[in-house]
């Protein structure tokens, strides 16, 4: 069935970084007079980005060995010349992107792309850093590729100004350059260690780099590691997370919401590759610290969610929640617990990204003048805010023409809103029936059977017992958290005016919880999907060889293979 | 050779970091610069550290880092010296709005009680 897809490999391998990278080339040159003509291409661009994206997970998925595409821009051979690969988790990712670029793109089509000059440029340059750094398998063009993903970010967050998003774009620039530096430091040490950046290349070396070496090569990975950790969001490194995700528009909000998880996807990719389980000395090196640090970040993340009244940085909240769990998961090195990890990323950034753009809906209906329902929404920064309507107005449960309100029907714009909240709200909080209950089960049977050795229950690891604990807790604390914020801006707001909405607007947040409903619907081929995928990554022998065995196209004219073979 | 860098990339770093702590945003942006020239520095060590070495293999002469220097991390710093210019370039920019929109160069936008 995949008959059409087999003539454009391995060049599609190419598509998500040129397209993007063509769209805001051709938009620039257009000009920010000529918005509509920008909005479409725009639209075009994300909406190939999706078709592509889609293509290369059918690709990938079709059974047999060939499973990993290679694409060598330079047509060097694999240590000399940079690579693109797309296997299992690349081309997960990508699509994960896609579909919150198109829901961005047609959130933002609707008032967000006037509030500053340049958004829909911005916006393919930030899909273009993010689909590059799930490509590449180098670690330095990684770098170049965080670093375009960056340099739009700055821009996207600053997208409509104002001095709430100057100072948190402020403390984001400085944070993630000095992130910059510190993966600048992280990738040199390990080239001077192993003497290539190529991954697959770096991996094979790995085993046998020198005893008095050794301590550098960990170093180094760990260095990266804090690198990635501060995309990831990870304790302590995730200060600057709430304050900018909540003061980004909402479409930029929105495409964050997969930034965390390139961070996480950093990690994984990096730390699978260099300290596989065959690895030697160094098999599973920092995988301990893994675990702890994703603990400490869905615990910090389940009482930021449950302490703040602010909406947006409720939602922010669930993105360090989300990525804490996977990266816990992550670190314990087992693809039953890695399957259910990711899983639970797919469902989770989708409820996220959805999350962030219904709160900018529900805001909207605020009027300038009116009494705030929180003390909060005035001073964001008022930890302990109390409830204005605490006390309850003598003409309770009376609409503003003292009709009484039951019987009265509720206006389709907030039905849609309450339902779309509610739908996140349960993701998030891994009740069912939706994908974060599914993701959370899988997780703690994987969990379970890590606890068991050959079929005989094992001494449990503590890590495992705190894991679970934080695991149910913490969807316990998220369940708090968010029906409370439900209750406060769906069922107590009187006198509101109905928010006007537009369906390019409504039309991705039903898309996104669609996709969630999608995911428990097909679960049996997702979780079937994400096990193949973890298993590769925890055995990277495939990957590695198919990246190593890649030759590159022989040039019509000349004869013979370039001197630079293995 | 290698004290003498070794001491170089110690001393901006150093410089580098506690610059970063201050709150003010100028310094801020120059501990900002001064790391990244550490960092410049420190890629650059990753190669060889030998004078009068050329890059380009010789019949005759064996290819070890003895004998040749390493000509990638100079083309690593060279990219990384572009795009950290333009993160601080960007940075900058910033930096002014910060200052125009708050009337404090104090990195959180206003300063602190005394």
């Amino acid at each position: 069935m995949n008959s059409w897809i087999e003539p454009l490999m391995p060049h599609l391998v190419a598509a998500p970084i040129l397209l993007p990278l063509l769209t805001a080339a051709v938009m620039l040159l257009l000009g920010d007079a000529r918005r509509p003509a920008r909005r479409a291409l725009n639209a075009l661009a994300c909406l190939l980005n999706l078709g592509i994206a889609i293509a290369l997970l059918l690709w990938v998925n079709q059974t047999g060995p060939q499973s990993v595409a290679v694409y060598m821009p330079g047509n060097w051979p694999v240590p000399y010349g940079i690579v693109l690969v797309a296997d299992r988790l690349a081309a997960m990712m990508l699509l994960l992107t896609a579909v919150l670029g198109v829901a961005s793109m047609s959130y933002a089509t609707a008032r967000w792309d006037r509030a500053g000059v340049h958004f829909h440029p911005l916006f393919q340059l930030q899909l273009m850093g993010l689909n590059g750094a799930f490509l590449t398998g180098d670690l330095f063009n990684l770098f170049v590729f965080f670093e375009i993903m960056l340099t739009a970010s700055y821009g996207l967050l600053l997208h409509g100004s104002g001095p709430a998003r100057v100072k948190a774009g402020l403390h984001y620039i400085a944070v993630n350059l000095l992130a910059s530096t510190l993966f600048l430091i992280g990738v040199a040490i390990l080239y001077g260690v192993t003497g290539t950046l190529n991954l697959a290349d770096m991996a094979i070396m790995v085993p046998s780099i020198a005893p008095e070496d050794r301590g550098l090569l960990h170093t180094g990975a760990a260095i990266l590691a804090i690198a990635f950790l501060v995309k990831a969001g990870a304790w302590p490194l995730n200060f600057w997370l709430a304050p900018a995700y909540s003061a980004a528009a909402a479409p930029v909000a929105a495409l964050f919401a997969v930034m965390t998880k390139l961070g996480v996807y950093a990690v994984l990719r990096v730390w699978t590759l260099l300290f596989a389980p065959d690895a030697g000395v160094s098999a599973q090196f920092g995988g301990p610290a893994l675990v702890w640090l994703g603990l400490a970040t869905l615990t910090v993340g389940a009482i930021g969610v449950l302490a703040t009244h602010h909406l947006g940085r409720m939602a922010a909240a669930c993105a360090i929640i989300s990525s804490g769990t996977v990266l816990a998961a992550l670190g314990f090195g087992r693809p039953t617990i890695t399957a259910g990890a990711l899983y639970y990323a797919l469902g989770s950034t989708l409820a996220v990204s959805a999350l962030f753009l219904i709160i900018e809906m529900i805001e909207r209906s605020r009027q300038a003048d009116e009494t705030p329902l929180y003390v909060s929404e005035v001073e964001p920064d008022e930890a302990f805010a109390y409830p204005v309507d605490l006390m309850p107005p003598p003409d309770v449960n009376l609409d503003k023409d003292e009709r009484p309100l039951i019987g009265q029907a509720i206006p389709a714009a907030m039905a849609f809103l309450g339902l779309a909240f509610m739908a996140c709200a349960v993701t998030l909080a891994g009740l069912p029936p939706l994908s974060g209950f599914v993701g959370k089960v899988s997780m703690l049977s994987g969990l379970l059977g890590a606890a068991q050795v050959d079929g005989q229950p094992a001494r449990v690891a503590t890590p495992i017992w705190i894991m679970m604990a934080l695991l149910i807790g913490g969807g316990l604390l998220t369940t708090i958290a968010l029906s409370r914020a439900g209750v406060r801006y769906f069922w107590a707001p009187r006198g509101r005016p109905v928010p006007r909405l537009r369906v390019v607007e409504t039309a991705p947040v039903a898309v996104l919880v669609l996709l969630i409903g999608v995911l428990v619907w097909q679960a049996d081929a997702v979780l079937r999907y994400t096990l193949a995928t973890a298993r590769s990554l925890h055995e990277p022998g495939g990957y590695i060889g198919y990246v190593v065995s890649t030759q590159p196209v022989s040039s019509p004219s000349a004869s013979g293979k370039a001197g630079l073979q293995r | 050779m290698e004290i003498i860098l070794a001491i170089a990339i110690g001393v901006l770093g150093g410089s580098g970091v506690w610059l970063i702590l201050r709150p003010r945003t100028s310094q801020v942006i120059m501990g900002l610069a001064l790391l990244s020239y550490a960092v410049n520095l420190f890629i650059f060590a990753m190669g060889s550290l030998l004078l009068d070495r050329e890059p380009i293999v010789r019949a005759g002469l064996a290819p070890s880092l003895e004998n040749y220097t390493d000509p990638l991390p100079q083309a690593l710093v060279l990219t990384a010296i572009v795009i950290g210019f333009a993160t601080t370039a960007l940075f900058l920019v910033v930096l002014m709005a910060s200052r125009g929109l708050t009337g404090t160069d104090h990195v959180d936008g206003e300063e602190r009680e005394p």
